[in-house]
């Protein structure tokens, strides 16, 4: 055995782990493999598509004003790829900015919401006791009031910005996550494998750390999986509303409630193609979800 | 022509990895009245022979070949018609009485469905018929039971409404596929009892599945021995334990351990020093009960004054009966759960009440090994990792060179591969987790093992195995063990003194021949007659010792006392019996004379036969 120190490294084959397994049945699940790379061509498409526009998002094409309706319909040779809205302004980049913005308020949104309702539920669930009665407490209040309020009370109190708007959906989102997380250590904290580990000597957060964080992996990705599109949905109709984010930044929300409002005047394009974005956007990101659930959690092929 | 026909039995299943050829070519037939046992170990395909025949293979599975019953093919059926032979002619007893019955149905209803569905009795009557069928399995307080839910009776309980509804419509074939392996030994002594009147007075026969030499050779007339889907030996029960002929038959008969054979002892020498003493150790828990706006709470005492010293060397086995106890002791020992009283002491330093830091410093030297080996593993990490872990907290001054020799030196010492290091437990069979457990109790040389049902959860031939190298370990690092099982056979064959355990107390402490071969308490008499021998001769001319009843909960107060009725009667219902020396070494507690306990003679048919 003293030949092996010093020598190279262990040639022992490399074991399977769950995450590969995990990674591999969502690699052949052709629903949510097909799903996301539609998402992924999607968000290629909102980053790189502004260097395709003719038009800058905010600049008014002062030529279609007065007659949106005939000069402002999709084009290739006015270079309105996608129209103009009423006010003349370029659609296609609209559209993008509007796309961007749901993103990233759908990606950071969903992953603040990860990470802190993570760590409060973790925490929560492995102190368990009294500490675990007080902090759930707290959620269930904070539960109690209505998410949609919150946000739009911090949009009218400070001003109307990007920031305020992750400040908002984060501060409700991560409540469900930290009742799912909780619930998930509760059931962690008694495996065997955890007693094994206390009985090691191992300290309490180490095995926060080493045992109970990676255990909840699964249930945390697929969570916030489906949190991704919840958020995205939340802040449409946030800005729906009109109360998003602010002009001439836009969101799929707003763009959404300026289309249905001119629904009437022929000018269905408004209302189509954002409308399109935004239901692609939701509908892979569902399967996506979908299928991370059934790669994680295989309970019946 | 024999009642129940199998010829050719195939059965695969369709699996991501391929086709998986669980039974292959398995012919069997079974006489009117006769109890055929199908044993083997964990996926020999025993189980699935059964489904297949019952048409309740998993959605993957596709059965070929020809199933009989009475003459009538039953593969490939319409179901509706299968449904009609199902249930009433023909009728299955699960392993896991609680998920085999629907939660939210009152037993009455449960029941009142199969005699409905199967027969044409209606109204009154039905709810007539399936008390009486209660009766007829002996359940206590039947009347109050049909209107209880599954989880509200104990798992022998469950077992009994099982064998019930499965005998409601007098079936010609009873198939039990393991009816017994989740229950305690004394329940299982009553349950199979039960199956062998049952069986003797409606006529049925009885297909037993199980991995359990004992209980085969207690009920069966003939065995077919199952391996990889094939039977490999099949002969009359006498013939095969007198005479078996297959090597695999040899190797699981010398698996399993025999309680009426006495083990070689470690040869232990008198003046070892005390390693361990624990003084009156209490642990309790507080379980919520019914009553009151908020229900109200109630003290578990799991574990109630026990008191014992281990020497170095030395393998205490602990034995009791689920909820005696004897985990939670070991976890208060361990200080894994804060002792509610009494103080435990390790060479003579005191381990209750220490602060992490002093504490981690003991743990080194006490370790434990669990029962379900995979979830003692964390299901993310190589099983190396797992193994190294220890090492982190005590031995923070090694290398990761040094620290990755140790672990492979540790792995090829517990008879695993190091190149399996990077493996994942998910990877690994049973038996080789197991491994991986041990090695990781053994890394830092501890001088205590701890092994809590280390082997149950093992087929008999990796049992043995395992028990092997535990002794190995034992004998060449000088360790010290506490034994705990559920299982006699396995406890007498590694321990040196037996301390067995009644709703958290103990009841007899003595070395292991004096309590195998002289046991005192009734409650130790109980269980070493209730466990079943795998011999058919010794077996079916051996005396049961019943106890009325099953075991009481801990909860009820009076079932402290079972064993001191006069107390009772004395109205001092909180009297502490109190261990009593009755040899050299051999301790135990106060109870009152036997033929007081238990008026009643054991309606056994073997306590016939001696």
């Amino acid at each position: 055995m003293a030949a092996l120190t010093g020598s190279k490294p262990d040639p022992a084959p490399r074991g399977r782990s769950l995450l590969e397994d995990a990674a591999l049945r969502f690699l052949r699940n052709r629903a949510a493999t097909g799903a996301a790379g539609v998402l992924g061509l999607l968000v290629f498409f909102v980053i790189l598509g502004p260097f395709l526009a003719e038009w800058n998002y905010e600049e008014i094409d002062w030529t279609t004003i007065g007659d949106v309706r005939t000069l402002g319909a999709p084009s290739l040779a006015s270079g309105h790829y996608f129209g103009t809205d009423d006010l003349g302004r370029d659609l296609y980049s609209r559209t993008l900015q509007g796309a961007r913005t749901s993103l990233l308020v759908g990606f950071v949104g969903a992953a603040v919401a990860m990470v802190v309702g993570t760590a409060y539920g973790a925490v929560a669930g492995y102190a368990g006791g009294r500490l675990d009665d007080l902090m759930m407490r707290k959620v269930d209040i904070l539960l109690a009031i209505p998410s949609t309020l919150v946000i739009i009370l911090l949009m009218v109190i400070f001003e109307r910005s990007l920031l305020m708007l992750f400040v908002g959906l984060g501060l409700t989102g991560w409540l469900t996550m930290s009742r799912v997380v909780r619930g998930q250590t509760l059931g962690l904290r008694t495996r065997e494998f955890i007693e094994a580990a206390r009985a090691a000597g191992v300290s309490d957060s180490m095995i926060l750390w080493r045992h109970i964080l990676p255990n909840l992996l699964g249930v945390v990705i697929v969570y916030a999986s489906l949190l991704v599109p919840e958020m995205i949905l939340a802040e449409s109709f946030i800005s729906f509303l009109g109360l998003g984010v602010q002009e001439p930044n836009t969101s799929l929300g707003a763009l959404i409630a300026e289309g249905a409002g001119t629904m009437g005047y022929g000018t269905l394009w408004q209302l189509l193609f954002p409308l399109s974005f935004f239901l692609l956007t939701i509908i892979t990101l569902y399967f996506v979800g979908d299928g991370l659930r059934d790669a994680f959690d295989p309970k019946d092929g | 022509m024999p009642l129940f026909d199998i010829r050719n039995l195939s059965v695969s299943f369709d699996t991501p990895d391929g086709r998986v050829d669980a039974v292959r070519n398995v012919s069997l037939s079974i006489e009117p009245g006769e109890c055929l046992g199908v044993v083997g170990e964990s996926g020999s395909g025993k189980s699935q022979t059964f489904l297949a025949a019952m048409g309740l293979l998993s959605r993957n599975g596709c059965a070929t070949g020809s199933v009989r019953l009475g003459g009538r093919e039953l593969l490939g059926i319409a179901t509706d018609r299968l449904n009609r032979i199902r249930g009433s002619e023909m009728t299955m007893v699960f392993q896991d009485p609680l998920t085999a019955l629907t939660p939210h149905l009152r037993i009455a209803d449960q029941m009142a469905e199969v005699v409905r569905t199967h027969s044409a009795r209606r109204g009154s009557e039905v709810g007539k018929f399936c008390l009486e069928w209660l009766d007829k399995v002996r359940m206590p307080d039947a009347a109050r039971r049909l209107r209880q839910y599954p989880h509200e009776l104990s798992g022998g309980q469950r077992q009994r409404v099982m064998i019930a509804m499965a005998m409601l419509l007098s079936p010609k074939l009873l198939i039990a596929d393991e009816p017994t392996t989740a229950l305690d030994v004394t329940v299982q002594a009553d349950i199979l009892d039960l199956i062998a009147d049952l069986q003797s007075s409606e006529g049925a026969a009885v297909a037993l599945v199980t991995h359990d030499m004992g209980v085969v050779s207690r009920m069966c007339d003939r065995i077919e021995v199952m391996r990889d889907g094939v039977f490999v030996e099949s002969a009359a029960a006498e013939e095969i334990f007198a005479r078996p002929r297959h090597a695999y038959t040899r190797t699981l008969l010398d698996a399993v351990p025999r309680l009426d054979r006495p083990a070689p002892r470690n040869g232990l020498s008198g003046a070892s020093p005390t390693l361990l003493r624990a003084v009156d150790v209490k642990v309790s828990f507080k379980v919520r009960m019914q009553g009151g706006l908020f229900g109200r709470t109630a003290n578990l005492r799991a574990v109630d004054g026990v008191s014992f010293e281990l020497a170095e060397g030395e393998t205490l086995g602990l034995v009791g009966e689920s909820g005696c106890g004897k985990s939670t002791l070991a976890r208060a020992i361990l200080q894994l759960v804060a002792p509610g009283g009494g103080r435990v002491f390790w060479l003579g330093h005191e381990l209750t009440g220490l602060d992490a830091r002093t504490l981690k410093r003991h743990r080194k030297d006490i370790q434990i090994v669990f029962q379900d080996p995979l979830a003692s593993l964390d299901p993310r990490m190589t099983v190396s990792a797992s193994i190294a872990e220890p090492l982190g907290t005590h031995r923070p001054d090694l290398s990761s060179s040094e620290r990755r020799r140790l672990v492979s030196d540790m792995m090829e010492r517990v008879g695993l591969s190091s190149r399996m290091m990077n493996r994942f437990p998910h990877e690994l069979s049973g038996g080789q987790n197991q491994r991986v457990g041990i090695a990781r109790a053994m890394i830092t040389s501890p001088r205590l093992v701890v092994c809590d049902e280390a082997v149950s959860a093992l087929d008999a031939s990796v049992q043995a195995q395992i028990l092997k190298l535990l002794k190995e370990l034992r004998s060449e690092y000088g360790l010290s063990m506490i034994f705990i099982s559920h299982d006699l056979s396995v406890v007498r064959e590694v321990s040196d003194r037996v301390m067995v355990l009644y709703l958290g107390r103990v009841v007899e402490l003595a070395g292991c021949d004096d309590l195998f071969e002289d046991p005192r308490h009734p409650y130790t008499r109980t269980l070493i007659s209730a466990v079943p021998v795998p011999d058919p001769r010794i077996e079916r001319s051996r005396r049961r010792i019943r106890l009325a009843g099953e075991l009481p909960s801990a909860l009820d107060p009076g079932s402290r006392l079972r064993f001191l009725p006069s107390r009772i009667d004395a109205g001092e219902t909180d009297y502490v019996p109190r261990l009593e020396e009755v040899a050299p070494g051999h301790f135990v507690a106060e109870h009152d004379p036997f033929d007081q306990l238990n008026p009643a003679p054991s309606g056994s048919r073997w306590s016939a036969v001696a």
